[in-house]
């Protein structure tokens, strides 16, 4: 209920929204407003929830690797090597499940062992060894990509009949769904892939709102120095961050292979960028301290919503990417100007006194 | 005394230049032809004419990528899209034109020169206007950047057949040297005779350690900022000319992908601070031609393709931890342990005095530093 201790550091005065907030309040905001307008424009198909739920379907891997990247970027820093990390993932668990001593647990284990590996490895270089974190996580980039490429180079589809089960396997809520133009009722179908989404997003919002860790965090990325003077362990901190973005997105790898069922060298390839724009979109700052994870799957969202609206349009392939572009440009545009006012005082987010948001609860106690 | 001075200015080069040399070393081990150059039809061929012809784009690319960290603190990651869309404008514009003549090359070049001041302004402005950070400012660009290209384009990759454009892709009859290291090296020149008179080096130094001390001494930190994403600009167009000219036909999917990639880090070998500051221009052009050579010496040293990725993370890892600042320190405190015993045996010896005057106000200012 308590968003406004998100910040360690206090703002000035305790009546006005921090700017992890105000940042997650305008990503989700343009959300809705998304959504919404896709509503508008195509009722036929973003009406369904089907569709919803598909986005968290075919996307589980990037919302969870988002994640991760929060948290790191959360901190000051930057990991790059994210994409290459899920794919190399991907290639691996299929080479042992098409093995014959695989299995899946063994399949689970070696994805969270591969993603915690490149997440101490870096962790280290770059907390205790202070070197700087794009070059770092550049040569992970390279390294994960050059052992999946080392690995394995055809695609290999993943035939063991369990994890066949396991790739097909869907929860059906039967109370949700769509007639098709037969008028045949068909059910709303999740991914197990939502569920370890769902799970991650609450485990790793409550860990960084929460937790000693997590407030560490926020403290070490707004500024080390002070950070370090109030006595916390700015090392160990960065170093945990990082080996939590491996870990992620050794999951992000696993939930990959378990929703395509296949490993392929092209798998994962370009989504380092997508989750950095991901993250910036949700409200996390480059510069660290400020962001919500909550904002992590918002911004996620929201970037494929535009795609989606891009395609249902039937607009050239060409335009998608510029559009794109020019949209990310506007949230930049917008999160720098809000900021920048926020800073000269201008606009403080003066809600009138009949909003009872939950989370605005404590400031009107407060005043 | 003098030598020392040298030595203490051309500190931040050791490493880069002691890679070159392990590089040179490896190769001179695996044949010792290496620096071998044959003629073939008037034009210099070998090892070392092949890395300066293959990095000629990186270079250029590189000394903007080490104006804009040092002003902003921050990198430019569209550089090799931004280079797509100007070489996509002059491409256009050469093969629109009714005659090629050098004129209309020139012609286009300029006019791809501004499609690049321009693009320089879009980053610069999100940059130093609206305080973004550089890596996001130029996320836009790279996201949608190379559909831009292509729509220039209008068909896939237009091929560049005329004589010109391929005599500036390889060599002009008659001069030894290919044509893209002669621009190259006439783009340093002008570099380094912009950095000489102008004080644009002191400026974006300044701006870069501390913007608001910066202001207060009377430099725009906007200004210098926006500046260097106009040069940064300047460099993707004639980077961009380069490698379209050098691959005879423009593919907008596929040139200089993922070259953003070696020029951070040819700015990271070259001793420079990826957080801005003080910058080495001639570190930065080291560790480009650095780069280009690891490339080629996992090719001779017949490295799987598929596993040349990996090999050249592993070797990254290494050169960072060996240039880490921690490691740094802890080499520095044996030296100057070494340096004290060595003292204590030279006292027992009696040959104290000489030695303690040479090597004492060296190591004081080592433990300044």
């Amino acid at each position: 209920m308590d968003l406004s201790k998100t910040d360690v550091l206090p703002t000035r005065s305790k009546a006005r929204l921090s700017n992890s907030n105000l940042l997650f309040l305008i990503a989700a905001v343009i959300f809705i407003v998304m959504y919404v307008f896709a509503v508008i424009s195509f009722p036929g198909s973003f009406m369904q929830f089907q569709t919803f739920v598909d986005f968290f379907n075919l996307n589980a891997p990037l919302i969870i690797m988002t994640l991760g990247l929060c948290i790191v970027m959360i901190g000051g820093g930057i990991d790059i090597s994210v994409g290459s990390v899920c794919g190399l993932v991907t290639m691996a668990c299929a080479v042992l499940l098409e093995s014959h001593i695989g299995n899946v647990w063994g399949a689970i284990l070696l994805a969270l062992g591969i993603g915690i590996a490149f997440g101490l490895l870096q962790g280290y270089l770059i907390a205790y060894l202070e070197i700087q974190p794009f070059i770092i996580t550049l040569a992970g980039l390279f390294l994960a990509n050059g052992l999946l490429t080392m690995l394995h180079k055809d695609p290999i589809n993943v035939t063991r009949p369990d994890f066949v089960a396991l790739r097909d396997f869907d929860i059906v809520i039967p109370f949700l769904g769509t007639k098709n133009r037969l008028g045949v009722f068909i059910p709303c179908e999740i991914k197990p892939g939502v569920i370890v989404v769902v799970v991650l997003i609450v485990l790793l919002a409550a860990l960084m709102k929460w937790s000693r860790f997590g407030r560490n965090v926020y403290a070490v990325g707004g500024n080390s120095q002070s950070a370090m003077m109030l006595g916390i362990n700015v090392k160990r901190t960065i170093f945990f961050s990082y080996v939590l973005c491996g870990l992620t997105a050794g999951i992000a790898g696993f939930v990959f292979i378990m929703t395509t069922g296949a490993g392929n060298i092209g798998n994962a390839a370009g989504f380092e960028m997508k989750a950095i724009a991901s993250a910036i979109i949700g409200g996390t700052l480059l510069n660290g301290g400020v962001g919500n994870l909550l904002g992590a799957p918002i911004g996620t969202l929201t970037l494929l919503i535009i795609n989606e609206l891009i395609r249902a349009a039937g607009v050239q392939s060409n335009f998608q990417a510029i559009i794109s572009g020019l949209l990310l440009y506007l949230f930049i545009v917008l999160q720098s100007v809000v900021m920048s006012l926020r800073d000269r005082k201008k606009i403080s987010l003066a809600l009138p006194p009949w909003v009872k948001l939950p989370w605005f609860r404590n400031k009107e106690q407060s005043v | 005394m003098n030598m020392q001075k040298v030595m203490t200015r051309m500190s931040h080069l050791v490493l880069p230049i002691s890679v070159l040399l392990l590089l040179i070393i490896i190769n001179l081990i695996k044949g010792a032809d290496y620096f071998s150059i044959t003629v073939v039809k008037g034009a210099l061929y070998g090892n070392i004419p092949n890395i300066l012809f293959g990095a000629s784009e990186l270079v250029i690319l590189t000394i903007g990528m080490t104006l804009v960290t040092a002003a902003s603190q921050g990198q430019d990651i569209s550089i090799g899209v931004s280079a797509t869309i100007t070489s996509a404008i002059f491409v256009l514009f050469v093969i629109n034109a009714a005659e090629v003549t050098l004129v209309t090359i020139i012609a286009g070049f300029l006019i791809s020169c501004v499609a690049g001041l321009l693009i320089g302004a879009f980053n610069g402005i999100l940059v130093s206007i609206f305080k973004v950070q550089p890596m996001v400012a130029t996320l836009i660009l790279f996201t949608g950047g190379r559909s831009i290209a292509f729509m220039i384009d209008g068909k896939l990759s237009p091929i560049l057949a005329n004589d010109i454009s391929n005599q500036i892709g390889t060599v002009i009859p008659g001069v030894p040297i290919q044509t893209p290291i002669i621009l190259t090296v006439v783009f340093i020149i002008i570099t380094a005779w912009v950095l000489k008179t102008t004080n644009l080096r002191l400026y974006a130094q300044s701006v870069g350690i501390n913007p608001s001390a910066a202001r207060l001494n009377g430099i725009n930190p906007k200004k210098i900022i926006f500046l260097t994403f106009l040069i940064m600009g300047v460099c993707t167009a004639v980077a961009g000319f380069i490698a379209v000219n050098k691959a005879g036909r423009h593919d907008s999917v596929n040139l200089l992908k993922l070259i953003m990639m070696d020029a951070i880090l040819a700015v990271a070998i070259g001793g420079n601070s990826l957080s801005g500051g003080k910058f080495s221009i001639t570190g930065s052009i080291i560790g480009a031609y650095t780069i280009e050579m690891l490339n080629r010496t996992l090719l001779r040293l017949e490295v799987e393709p598929e596993a040349i990725k990996a090999f050249k993370a592993v070797f990254i890892i290494i050169l960072m931890v060996v240039s880490s600042p921690v490691v740094r320190d802890f080499t520095r405190k044996i030296m100057d342990r070494v340096r004290t015993l060595g003292l204590i045996d030279g006292v027992l010896k009696r040959h104290a005095p000489e030695t303690a005057a040479v090597s004492s106000p060296g190591s004081i200012k080592r433990k300044e530093e």
